[in-house]
């Protein structure tokens, strides 16, 4: 067991003029899961009940529990005590509007990823069983089939702090998903949407959406890839 | 303030038989669809699902739907309802086709076609030996299931009510005729309208303690059902994965032992070989966490409390562990800081699927009783509903086929349903009772908290109610979950607002796990034998002679009543099980 000091940024609109912090000191195993903790203070502790965050999987799957952990956007099931110490400062993450405590609005992030069409564009029908695909094609794209929309990565972006139009990394990684996937079709559209205003050119290649990635995803290797298939055609 | 909508079909929960069925429905333009959610569709467990979709692709040797059929009969412990299976097996092939077409990133083999690898308890010719069958994307084939139906409906325009959480279903005379949701955003209710209504609502293995599913798991759309008198059917068959991590039971997927990997107990012996000689840890899944548990009992475990076992993959190819299962591995790093190309895994099993749930037929239709009348304008499908094509034990992979299948196959059943049928009339005041039940918990101001149940409960079904059952234990849990649900009575839910009260809909997520587990309970004691995921230390053997029959639990004003309707067995009579 450790004392853990947890702050955590609190914000109801219904019952508050303005965001404050709260504080509790509490005593876990150095193994527990920040979502746990953030569980067990809704729970247990005098003052957090209305506590309000989102989670589901506990995991690291379903991408319910970004959050800002002592400055750095990570999942909270992902995230053990030992990782970030006995200091623990939990926000929501930033750029999204927040609507409760640690829940921010999700809508604009969800709109944006279907605005660069995230399904496959295929002409003509289908083969009676499965389109052929080599390993190795398969392999190009491998990287970014791997998001799970949890937003760490758009919303640890200073362009889209800067710039809420701005597309953002999840949903170009998205878009590279397809772009990159030899059964694919579509590319020429998706690609002709990043080339806009507020599209991939507001990347300024930071990095901070790669550190963010929980599911280690190098989204600025994508992005990258993305911009020279604009430019150059795809390899 | 109520607010009305009115849809032909809604589709209550967005996992991969949810998206599955609302795809069918969005097919028909002339049909309006809605989704609702109470997460955001890609939340849902479907995406946490690991290993592979089964079908007889045939894409790496030689395979067949009987064989696969067989499998999971005998998978089943011969509890499964054989015309179903028959139906799910055949049909598997198609809809992994056309997973395929709707652009899902299965891994290739040489040819280009689906790569197809092992998996527990499927096997060719009848049980001889593994065969490659189960379809996957690395390890994190759900996660590629649950994104590219969200794609396809997005592609489709379904309409999406997410962070909607449905409290109730409204009934006219006998039929179905809509939902009762309460938006989370700002606490308001909301009545849908619908033709046909399908539930793909998922577990409840939040139940127990250690287990492998989402918090969100708590049984919603069986106990809905099961309020307004729709039995829960085979709830004393529960699954327990085998490979959980230790404490956490966050799920190791069996692709693990698929790819190689093996049970090993605290003395370094690879035990499997003595509980199932032939497939060895590629026994099914109740068979490889009995022979845990036996192990455990024999003082085999490791640890200082001698608690668990592990899985071992250190024999493999690092490239084995990199690139074909990578997130389980990755989990073992990040929870317990075990790297496992060099050390075992700490395991131990966990609650992992619900075998029963609402009783449905092949149509995904609801049925009312144990003469199988369906209840017209509702369907059920994948974990909430029980067809059953898994009977007293699931095989990995065939919950995906399930949902992909019956999904599928009732959305195809509520077209029809829509087509030659009216909106049946929702009263005035069908709200009311989930008004009143809100009302009940925003009054609550007791002693007890829900946190503080939900451990006891959690404490007690993994002690009573868990892999090994005894009468004593059985009779006990009972008793305690009954006092429980006295207790619940009056917790206290401080938050009293309206706007994104998460409490109170926990508070109300929990009510339903209690009232399911006391089902459970009363029908792991009724069930004198051990079958599959339900392993009773005082009957120790099948017995087919008296039990081979599905239990219906039925909640009625004077408590709960037990019925029973018979197993449908078409090609595979019962014979012992031996892997």
């Amino acid at each position: 067991m450790v004392q853990v000091t947890f702050k955590v940024r609190r914000f109801n609109p219904e019952t508050d003029e303005k965001p404050y912090w709260q504080e509790a000191q509490l005593d876990v195993p150095d193994t527990e899961r920040v979502v746990d903790v953030l569980r067990l203070l809704k729970g247990k502790h005098e003052g957090w009940s209305g506590l309000a965050f989102r989670a589901s999987c506990v995991h690291g799957i379903c991408g319910s529990d970004a959050m800002l952990i002592n400055g750095i956007n990570r999942l909270a099931c992902k995230t053990l005590v030992r990782d970030v110490g006995t200091s623990i400062t939990v926000e929501p993450i930033k750029g999204l509007p927040v609507k409760r405590d640690l829940l921010v609005d999700m809508e604009p992030f969800f709109a944006s990823y279907k605005a660069l069409k995230p399904w496959l564009i295929t002409n003509g029908s289908a083969p009676q069983k499965e389109r052929l695909q080599s390993p190795e094609d398969r392999e190009v794209f491998d990287d970014t089939t791997k998001c799970i929309l949890c937003g760490a990565c758009t919303t640890s972006c200073p362009s889209f702090w800067a710039n809420g139009e701005f597309l953002g990394p999840a949903t170009i990684v998205n878009a590279h998903r397809f772009i990159f996937d030899s059964r694919d079709q579509g590319s020429k559209e998706r690609l002709e949407i990043l080339n806009q205003k507020n599209g991939i050119w507001r990347c300024r290649t930071i990095f901070n959406c790669t550190d963010a990635c929980p599911r280690d995803i190098q989204i600025t290797k994508a992005i990258g890839q993305v911009k020279k298939a604009i430019m150059f055609g795809k390899a | 303030m109520v607010t009305y909508h009115k849809f032909d079909a809604i589709v209550v929960g967005s996992g991969g038989a949810g998206l599955m069925c609302a795809l069918e429905l969005s097919k028909h333009k002339h049909l309006k669809t809605a989704v609702i959610s109470k997460l955001y569709p890609p939340r849902s467990h479907t995406g946490a699902a690991q290993g592979g979709i089964s079908a007889s692709l045939g894409n790496m040797e030689e395979d067949s739907w009987e064989w696969h059929m067989y499998d999971t009969v005998k998978g089943s412990d011969f509890l499964g309802d054989q015309d179903a299976i028959e139906f799910m097996v055949k049909d598997a092939v198609d809809v992994v086709y056309e997973l395929e077409h709707m652009g899902l990133p299965f891994d290739r083999n040489d040819q280009g076609k689906i790569s197809q690898r092992q998996f527990g308890g499927h096997a060719k010719e009848f049980g001889k030996a593994p065969v490659k069958r189960a379809a996957h994307a690395a390890d994190r084939t759900g996660h590629m299931i649950l994104q590219t139906l969200y794609q396809n409906c997005l592609k489709n325009d379904v309409v999406f009510f997410d962070e909607y959480h449905v409290l109730d279903i409204i009934e006219n005379k006998g039929r179905v005729a809509g939902v009762v949701a309460l938006r989370l955003e700002d606490g308001e209710l909301h009545v849908f309208q619908a033709k046909a209504t399908m539930f793909a609502t998922g577990g409840y293995g939040r139940m127990w303690k250690v287990t492998s599913n989402a918090i969100t798991l708590t049984g919603d759309g069986v106990a809905i059902a099961y309020r307004h008198g729709i039995p829960f059917e085979d709830p004393e068959f529960y699954q327990f994965h085998p490979t959980g991590i230790y404490k956490l039971g966050i799920l190791i997927s069996e692709a693990v032992r698929g790819e190689g990997g093996k049970l090993m107990n605290g003395k370094g012996e690879y035990f499997m070989t003595k509980y199932a000689p032939n497939l060895k840890d590629l026994a099914s899944r109740d068979v490889c966490s009995r022979a845990i548990y036996t192990e455990l009992r024999a003082g085999n475990g490791a640890g200082p409390d001698k608690d668990y076992v592990y899985i071992d993959v250190r024999h493999l190819p690092p490239e084995v562990i990199d690139h074909k299962i990578p997130d389980v591995t990755g989990f073992a790093r990040t929870y317990l800081g075990v790297e496992p190309k060099t050390e075992p895994v700490p395991i131990q099993p966990t609650a992992h699927y619900a075998m029963g749930g609402i009783p449905t037929d092949i149509d995904a239709r609801v049925l009312r009783d144990e003469k199988n009348t369906p209840v017209p304008g509702f369907y059920a499908a994948g974990e909430c509903a029980c067809v059953s094509v898994h009977g007293a034990n699931r095989l990995g992979t065939n919950s995906l086929v399930d949902i992909v299948v019956f999904g599928r196959r009732g959305g195809k059943s509520m077209v029809k349903f829509c087509e030659e049928n009216d909106f049946a009339e929702i009263p005035a005041d069908a709200f009311k009772p989930v008004e009143e039940r809100i009302e009940r918990f925003r009054q609550m101001n007791g002693k007890d908290t829900m946190y503080d149940i939900r451990a006891e409960l959690n404490e007690l079904m993994d002690r009573d109610v868990g892999v090994y059952r005894t009468e004593q234990g059985l009779t006990d849990a009972v008793k305690k979950i009954r006092e429980l649900q006295q207790r619940y009575r009056n917790i206290s839910v401080k938050d009293k607002g309206k706007y994104y009260n998460t409490e109170l809909l926990e508070a109300m997520e929990f009510e339903n796990l209690l009232e399911l587990a006391e089902a459970v309970a009363v029908a792991a004691l009724a069930r004198k034998e051990s079958r599959g995921g339900h392993a009773r230390d005082d009957f120790p053997k099948r017995d087919d002679q008296n039990w081979l029959k599905h239990t219906l639990v039925v909640k009625t004003a004077k408590g709960l009543e037990l019925k029973y309707k018979p197993v449908v067995i078409t090609r595979f009579q019962p014979v012992e099980r031996k892997y």
